[in-house]
């Protein structure tokens, strides 16, 4: 029997996760979320875990991985402890998390609730950031509105910084140690909270796969593309008329995307695909672009959490690289040598160069600081740094030879380099 | 003809590490360091004839940084 029997009657185009939004502010409560998108189903764990795969749903944390596949691993796992649903969106540019814990908790909410059910966890904490104000407050009237009966639900606070959502450091957090990553194995789902098995999701993934309990696969694959089905929150910023979070099919084509967001407010030299773990796309490439998975990652960068960066040409990528390399490397949590030692020399280097104020030899020892350093700490912290350092090597190295000359005279892009709050939506 | 299979392999705790350089030291053939004294690990598998080596160079860390996973 096909799922899509008894599903509600689905809204058939976008917004689907953003359905509901208005320009109110505040969260969404639960009577409005109920009559947005009607109640919860009950499902056994196997038909849940069944429909997410056949969803094609992948994590939309920046890792991309099979949603059904984590969750069936997890549920082979006895004493499981908690479900968490990690809200530190620590990547300057990305705020499709705060805005979904912000403005619409429950359908989060709803997705962790049918998640821990289907993998066994007993409870659901919510990690968010300090600066997350909007998220925290929103969470606790959520929460309030709530049955804690069946599943408990609990917030956790913890401190900004770049490395602090990557998940081993959200398991230290929670288990009382300073927020770093730790040395992987063991992975969460072996030992996570409490030393338990735990299941770790971004909110926009349980939010999709609230849609997906609801509605069906069939459903779910109306939009996107059969490899990358659904539909995906993207945020994108600077030269562009309305920076803010967008949902759109995934395969809608880049330009699509840049016209959403009220076109370029001047003529664009390139963007940042995957956020400051990502990859420079020269302007050339756009018209060739979509938001595809597949086809990003054949182009050798990725979407990450859903962040496009657009830079204008009035802005200097070299300049702006070496803002976001300086700015990573401060970031490192001091944990590993070759993350502490490695990204200061990068970023040093890198800055020269862009400077126009390096030695010689500086090119090459940057691009062998690059590879040594790549896969040497406990976290992938510096594997995306040197990613970012090669791709703008790459698109803006041929300028560099004009640095030399003299300085920059480029517009500062206002690339944000820490947390962000209060950007507008949709 | 059976070929040799590499079954242990190095690997280091990079949190441990403390970039006392002993391992480097102790097993040039695979182990490196960096322009700040931290080891590098270009291949991970350790041949049979350095197994040997790879355990007195695993003993000798100081940090317990130095890890070798023998199946």
């Amino acid at each position: 029997m096909s799922f899509t029997e008894d599903r509600l009657s689905p809204p058939r185009a976008l917004p689907r996760i953003l359905q509901g939004l208005d320009s109110s502010p505040g969260p969404m409560d639960m009577l409005r979320h109920e009559r947005v998108h009607g109640p919860l189903p009950r499902l056994s764990p196997e038909r849940l875990i069944d429909v997410v795969e056949r969803s094609g749903l992948r994590g939309r944390g920046g890792a991309d991985f099979p949603t059904a596949v984590k969750l069936r691993a997890v549920a082979s796992r006895r004493h499981m402890s908690a479900l968490v649903v990690n809200g530190s969106e620590t990547e300057p540019a990305s705020l499709k998390d705060h805005l979904l814990l912000a403005r619409l908790p429950h359908l989060v909410l709803d997705g962790a609730l049918l998640a821990a059910r289907a993998v066994g966890a007993g409870e659901i904490i919510v990690k968010v950031d300090q600066n997350a104000v909007d998220p925290v407050e929103a969470l606790e009237q959520a929460i309030s509105e709530r049955d804690s009966v069946e599943m408990p639900i609990s917030l956790a606070v913890g401190p900004d910084g770049y490395v602090t959502g990557e998940e081993t450091a959200v398991i230290q957090f929670l288990n009382g140690h300073p927020a770093k990553p730790r040395f992987v194995p063991p992975r969460p789902f072996d030992r996570g909270y409490r030393n338990r098995p735990t299941l770790i999701q971004n909110p926009e993934t349980l939010a999709q796969l609230a849609l997906v309990a609801r509605h069906g696969d069939t459903w779910y694959r109306e939009l996107g593309t059969s490899v990358d089905p659904g539909s995906v929150l993207v945020t994108i910023s600077g030269a562009v008329a309305h920076p803010g979070v967008y949902e759109l099919a995934f395969g809608t084509p880049m330009l699509d995307l840049l016209q959403a967001a009220g076109g370029g407010t001047e003529p664009l030299q390139a963007l940042l695909v995957g956020g400051y773990f990502g990859t420079w796309m020269p302007a050339r490439a756009t018209p060739h672009l979509h938001l595809s998975r597949e086809e990003l990652n054949s182009a050798g960068c990725s979407l990450g959490a859903g962040v496009i960066i657009a830079l204008g040409q009035s802005s200097c990528g070299l300049h702006e690289s070496a803002r976001i390399v300086d700015y990573l490397a401060g970031q490192s949590t001091g944990q590993c040598g070759p993350c502490v030692h490695g990204l200061a020399a990068i970023a040093g280097a890198f800055g020269a160069l862009a400077d126009g104020v390096a030695h010689g030899r500086e090119q090459d020892r940057l691009l062998r600081w690059c590879s040594d350093v790549r896969g040497r700490g406990a976290c992938h912290h510096p594997n995306g740094v040197v990613r970012f350092v090669e791709s703008a090597l790459e698109v803006f190295g041929p300028e560099l030879a004009t640095h030399g000359a003299g300085p920059c005279r480029s517009r500062p892009a206002g690339l944000p380099l820490g947390p962000q709050v209060g950007w507008h939506s949709t | 003809m059976t070929t040799f299979r590499e079954t242990a392999k190095l690997r280091v705790n990079p949190i441990m590490c403390e970039a006392h350089g002993l391992c480097a030291e102790l097993l040039p053939e695979l182990i490196r360091l960096d322009d700040w004294g931290y080891p590098i690990i270009d291949v991970d598998g350790v041949p049979p004839e350095l197994l040997g080596l790879a355990r007195r160079a695993v003993d000798a860390c100081p940090t317990l940084a130095l890890l070798l996973d023998e199946d």
